[in-house]
């Protein structure tokens, strides 16, 4: 019952979806608003529908309704609630379902705006958000329809269909599979809800830059009216990154956060494009320049999101063979091939008329920076996207089965990392329009000699890596060249009376854009920081122990006390074993590295036992494969220094972009009589 | 002609297994495997570094650079090995010869092709004379005038 | 961007532009194709390969000619394996006197002392040999081990089992019915 009402939810969305593209055509070919109006009553309608959709899917997988096929897949009696509910994404139909529902929100949310500006825009606006919505809603109800239920016949044969078939009895499973032990973390639970909100919230961008290409306008109203969804957007892709890289580092136990799996290079990819759409459209709104870049920039980011949709769909984390071998893959990528060509087609057609011309006149100037920094950018995605395709193509041109590993992303990107570092201490100190070497040297000078400061404390103190020196120094430099400009605009309101406090809180104020983005910056350096901690200086062991003995690394030792062998009401075996930290020999605390066993997926799980400071973090690991008894336990052990800055950073990444985004009461609409305006009389009315 | 390309393969196995040859090195500890094992990938699992695998093939992998190193044989040696016995899918980079001098040489050459195309822009908007303004088609004047408006109220 | 002058430079770049995003998207179809072949299917000719023994005969499609060929992936790490390692053998020592029958046993991904060490536990006598560079197994387009094909005296595939056979009968019925003239 539940299940038919939702599939007929769905059914119906899907429906809307096409009506309302064509109704948005129909209306822009004939110039007739109400089909336009139409079309936009389309796009509200399928939100409650969708809503009632993915409801009766939670309602099923609360409820454990087993002869749905989805949720014998993704549940078990041994779950608790909050985890059937979140199974919703737990599996490849559901997550479908679920990417669709925030894409009818976001796509309802645009509808709810005022569009009296941007009349010519609309149309196509809501062409593009239903096409996408349409895409994966046919996706879901040919290919992946988390409705279907199980089914056995009279000769015992089970099988899947979304009506009862003839001669057919319902087939319901004593129990369900249960979720992925990989997926039963709390950070696992919500970084797919970010990484989809991430994605989705791109699609809404790209369709004011399709909007504004058909209508031929060559103005920037589109970036203005979608700045803050970039800015929101970029958010939560960034959050779902972070969150996707702390459950790694939580549960993968592997000792680290990011291993370039092309899964993880597909979520990363528009993340690249997003970042550099980010800054170049402020070029474009403050000097009319980069107007090709930033539509090549959204047309990109829109397409790798779908890509990346696919490739990291809840569940097991696979490669990209797995998108070539299901059923599913083809329909992607002709969708992806078909708007790459159509929106690329749309910018070569307009590509004169977007031509600006606004002159350039120094090499030094924020204008030029911003290209070094979008080129930047897309070369580190150019790197990445050869990373993921030449495997593909390695196969197809030589027959020869090839990986391409870290080493590769980390030594082509490394150089690449280090120059945005440097871009962001210099760029922000150069002007608009103009800036020389002298007055740029004037600016740079008291900070860099700060920053080379900290390099030597880092030599006296012993460091010796050259790689991270260069790291070190260019963090320390953008921190003093980013609170340097705080200082300055404080100082600057302060000599006109305001206490400094006072003053550097009306600053951020009133320049949210520009002191959020500063934040931000500081919050990606603390990320360099912690990264820079862990790919230079990480040292790891391993080791069989007995009871009393210890394994020791990089001056820490670990001790191995005893272990506790349990089962849990969830359904889990556990090994726990206790183990003491020394540091130097002195103790510091006592961790719990464990082993669950969920028996009846019959899988393994490893978590690690966790001791975060500042400095370091101390991560001890059961390892699984050996045998773990009393007698004797495998341990592996990381030393992770300065790891937890990469966490912090992101907590000051969402504050800034927090202030960056905050509403600003913004210059008013206002209806005044046209006469009033002195406005010609062609105008009037 | 299948033989000589055998032929590395099978005297590394016979050097391992005929007893006790040339130099022995002692039993290497787990993290001189691991050390080594960390650029080899899986060969059944997708994407999962030799070391961080679970499975009793992969055990056995390890087990089997331990016995390579015992018998005296570099790191090198045991990278050719396992590409020998398993494909050069397991290397974590590929090895170059062939179509895989590309993913060494783009890189480098898509960011140097990147700045040359940065350098010819920047040089050429410096020179560049102010043209007249583009045909605003498809855009009311009035509506330009308004934006305009809007944005010097800002 | 910068302004290019209008013309022959524009052009080159945009068809160069073309031509690498068709290319791109030429290579992940072509390679979206080949992923969605599936495995071998009855009919189709089998690869050629040649299979060196770990004792180190060398076996090529020339000892194959005009004989049935069973080709079975294994590992001496797949549980499953062991399940049909009796039931080959047994068959292979039906066969054995033929000289139109031919059992290869692939290694699939192994270490050859754990291979030695099961073909003993299991007394195999038929022709084994470790899959150099895994281009058995990628020839014939196996998913997991263990999977069997039949090969007939055409040399097409007449026979796929993917997984253990379930006994020796339903192994020996496909051989019988391909050797029948």
């Amino acid at each position: 019952m539940i299940a038919d009402f939702g599939f007929f939810a769905l059914l119906t969305a899907l429906m809307l979806a096409v009506y309302g593209c064509a109704a948005a055509i129909f209306g822009y070919l004939r110039k007739v608003p109400k089909w336009v109006g139409s079309a936009r009553a389309a796009a509200l309608l399928a939100f409650p529908l969708l809503t009632l959709s993915a409801l009766s899917l939670v309602y099923s997988l609360v409820s454990l309704d087993f002869q749905i096929e989805y949720v014998a897949q993704v549940t078990s009696r041994s779950m608790p609630l909050y985890l059937r509910a979140t199974a919703l994404w737990g599996g490849q139909a559901g997550s479908l379902l679920f990417w669709s529902w925030l894409m009818s929100a976001f796509a309802s949310a645009v509808m709810l705006r005022d569009w009296r500006r941007d009349r010519d825009l609309q149309p196509w606006v809501i062409l593009v958000c239903l096409a996408t919505l349409g895409f994966f809603l046919s996706l879901i109800l040919f290919f992946e329809n988390p409705f279907v239920r199980l089914w056995q016949g009279t000769t015992g044969t089970v099988w899947t269909a979304l009506w009862q078939p003839g001669g057919a009895q319902a087939y319901l499973p004593f129990d369900g599979n249960g979720l992925n032990p990989l997926l039963r973390h709390p950070g696992m639970i919500i970084h797919p809800p970010m990484l989809y909100l991430g994605f989705v919230s791109f699609v809404i961008p790209f369709a004011f830059a399709i909007a504004a290409l058909v209508t031929g306008r060559s103005d920037d109203r589109w970036i203005r009216v979608t700045r803050r969804w970039t800015l929101v957007a970029w958010l939560f892709l960034s959050l779902g990154l972070l969150l996707g890289s702390r459950w790694a580092y939580d549960v993968l136990g592997w000792g680290g956060y990011w291993g370039w799996d092309p899964v993880e290079i597909a979520a990363f990819m528009p993340w690249l494009t997003g970042t550099a759409f980010l800054h170049s459209v402020m070029i474009q709104e403050k000097r009319g320049l980069f107007k090709h870049w930033n539509l090549l920039l959204i047309i990109l980011t829109y397409d790798l999101v779908i890509f990346g949709t696919f490739l990291t769909r809840s569940g097991v984390l696979s490669s990209v063979h797995a998108f070539a071998q299901s059923a599913i893959g083809p329909m992607f990528f002709i969708f992806i091939a078909v708007t790459l060509v159509a929106s690329l087609a749309l910018l070569s057609k307009r590509w004169q008329t977007l031509k600006s011309d606004v002159q350039m006149t120094s090499l030094l100037s924020r204008e030029a920076l911003f290209l070094l920094n979008n080129f930047l950018f897309i070369s580190i995605l150019l790197i990445c996207f050869l990373g993921v395709i030449f495997p593909l193509a390695s196969e197809i041109l030589t027959g020869q089965q090839i990986t391409v590993g870290p080493i590769y992303y980390e030594t082509a990107t490394g150089p690449l990392w280090a120059a945005l570092l440097l871009l962001m201490g210099v760029a922000p100190l150069s002007a608009w329009r103009a800036s020389t070497a002298r007055t740029l040297g004037r600016a740079i000078w008291k900070p860099l000699i700060g920053s080379l400061l900290v390099v030597a404390v880092l030599l006296l103190n012993g460091m010796r890596h050259p790689g991270a020196l260069l790291g070190f120094w260019l963090c320390a430099y953008v921190v003093l060249v980013t609170l340097y400009e705080f200082w300055r605009g404080a100082f600057a309101r302060q000599a006109k009376g305001e206490n400094f406090a006072l003053a550097l809180w009306r600053l951020v104020a009133r320049n949210r854009r520009r002191y959020g983005g500063y934040v931000i910056h500081l919050g990606v350096v603390l990320i360099a920081i912690g990264i820079i901690g862990i790919e230079f200086f990480q040292q790891e062991t391993q080791g069989q122990l007995a009871i009393g003995e210890r394994l020791q690394v990089g001056g820490y030792a670990v001790e191995y006390k005893e272990l506790a062998e349990f089962q849990t009401s969830d359904g889990r075996l556990v090994d726990r074993a206790v183990v003491n930290v020394y540091r130097d020999g002195v103790f510091v605390r006592e961790l719990y590295p464990r082993q669950d066993f969920y028996m009846e997926s019959r899988q393994p799980m490893t978590i690690p036992g966790l001791h975060s400071s500042w400095e370091v973090d101390v991560y001890v690991l059961l390892v699984s494969w050996e045998p773990i008894s009393n007698a004797n336990a495998t341990f592996k052990l990381y030393v992770n220094p300065l790891v937890s800055w990469v966490w912090l950073g992101g907590m000051v990444f969402i504050f800034g972009t927090l202030v960056a985004a905050w509403p600003e009461r913004e210059a008013e609409l206002v209806r005044l009589p046209a006469r009033a305006r002195g406005l010609p009389a062609e105008a009037r009315g | 002609m299948k033989i000589l390309s055998l032929l590395p393969g099978i005297i590394l196995l016979l050097a391992v297994y005929a007893g006790p040859a040339a130099a022995q090195g002692p039993t290497p500890s787990v993290d001189e495997v691991n050390a080594i094992a960390k650029n080899l990938y899986c060969p059944v699992c997708a994407n999962v570094p030799l070391d961080a695998c679970g499975t009793a093939a992969c055990a056995q992998w390890r087990q089997q650079i331990s016995d390579l190193l015992i018998a005296g044989h570099s790191e090198q040696q045991i990278y050719d090995y396992f590409v020998q016995q398993y494909g050069p899918g397991v290397l974590a980079t590929p090895p170059p010869g062939g179509l895989n001098w590309l993913i060494y040489l783009l890189p480098p050459a898509v960011v140097l092709l990147g700045a040359a195309l940065v350098w010819r822009s920047l040089a050429a908007w410096r020179k560049k004379k102010p043209r007249s303004k583009p045909a605003t088609t498809g855009e009311n004047k009035y509506s330009k005038m308004i934006e305009d408006e809007l944005k010097a109220r800002r | 961007m910068a302004e290019k002058e209008v013309g022959q430079t524009s052009i080159w770049g945009r068809l160069l532009a073309w031509a690498v995003l068709l290319g791109l998207l030429g290579l992940v179809a072509i390679q979206l194709g080949r992923s969605q072949r599936g495995m071998l299917t009855r009919g189709e000719p089998a690869p050629s390969f040649t299979l060196t023994t770990f004792e180190g005969t060398e076996i090529g499609s020339e000892d194959m000619m005009g004989k049935v060929v069973l080709v079975n992936f294994w590992a001496s790490w797949c549980k499953p394996c062991e399940q049909e390692a009796e039931a080959l053998q047994t068959a292979w020592e039906q066969y054995e006197g033929r000289d139109d029958v031919l059992f290869l046993g692939v290694d699939y991904v192994d270490t050859e002392k754990e291979a030695l060490a099961y073909l003993e536990r299991w007394d195999i006598t038929y022709p084994n040999g470790p899959d150099l560079g895994t281009q058995i197994y990628y020839a014939f387009r196996a998913r997991g081990v263990p999977e069997t094909f039949i090969i007939n005296k055409l040399g097409e595939i007449a026979f796929v089992k993917i997984g253990p056979f379930q006994g020796l009968e339903e192994l020996t019925a496909v051989v019988d019915r391909l050797l029948e003239p």
